[in-house]
């Protein structure tokens, strides 16, 4: 694969484009579940630009970084689905606007 | 170079999916088409194992995840699609200033002393596991004792239902 010719600016450009989207879905949605499923994609887009940099710089501690990335998303998404079926069995109801219990 | 913009044409269009369906189904498959591009992305920025580690983790596992609860919960499209007006207006603004913002960071010029060309090994599985190894040996522990919290934890949520 000879892909040497490929410069930085354009996968940090598409995590760029990932990051913005995904942030936007995570204030626009209402559904916890896709606000969970935006950050993922935001997070996919932080992995894009650890590997593009580090290919860049010649340093292996960007892919490292993605591995613990992916361990730390694995471990949230485990916990996070579970709060959200306890959620859900209380409200009967995934709508994030509903979750207000502790609004002052 | 066509990879790449294939690659990223299928991305942001899995994104878009993700974000604007209102069947959370679609919005799981959408991120399932984005991490596979992902993926891709990672192969041909010299990150093989780390290509295979996305379609495992993130296909296989956590959208799985993702798909089950969904089917669980028996969720029905939205009818609300979104939040009001002016929270779809903040949502844009800041989409719109984190984009500009870290494409205007991602093109300014790297600090000096940068080597010109990688080694040969690089990104290999066995330069990967080397770091992860040694410089990394830290991290790399606490991470379990994070996973052994995460299973605890889950369990503990899913248990006090019954």
């Amino acid at each position: 694969m000879d892909l040497a010719g490929l410069p930085p600016e354009y996968p940090l450009g598409l995590a760029a484009a990932l990051f913005a989207i995904g942030a936007f879905g995570v204030v626009f949605r209402r559904s916890v579940i896709v606000v969970l499923m935006c950050i993922e994609l935001m997070l996919n887009a932080v992995n894009i630009t650890f590997v593009a940099f580090g290919r860049e710089l010649g340093d292996m501690a960007g892919q490292v970084m993605v591995f613990f990335v992916m361990t730390v998303a694995a471990a949230e998404v485990a916990v996070g689905l579970a709060i959200l079926l306890v959620a859900f069995s209380r409200r009967k109801t995934l709508d994030g606007d509903e979750f207000a219990s502790l609004r002052g | 170079m066509i990879a790449f913009w294939i690659v990223a044409l299928f991305a942001l269009v899995g994104a878009l999916v993700v974000v604007l369906h209102r069947n959370p189904v679609y919005s799981a498959l959408g991120l399932v088409l984005t991490l596979f591009q992902v993926a891709v992305l990672f192969a041909l920025l010299d990150a093989p194992l780390l290509a295979l580690l996305q379609v495992m983790v993130y296909a296989g596992a956590i959208v799985v995840l993702f798909l089950f609860v969904i089917m669980l919960l028996s969720l029905e499209p939205e009818k609300r699609l979104a939040a009001p007006f002016p929270v779809a207006v903040a949502g844009l603004v800041l989409a719109a200033t984190l984009g500009f913002g870290l494409v205007v960071s991602g093109t300014l010029p790297l600090r000096s002393g940068v080597p010109s060309r990688l080694p040969a090994d690089f990104g290999s599985p066995e330069s990967l596991a080397t770091n992860l190894f040694t410089k990394h040996q830290l991290p790399f522990e606490l991470t379990s004792v994070l996973l052994l919290v995460a299973v605890v934890g889950a369990v503990v949520l899913a248990r006090r239902r019954s």
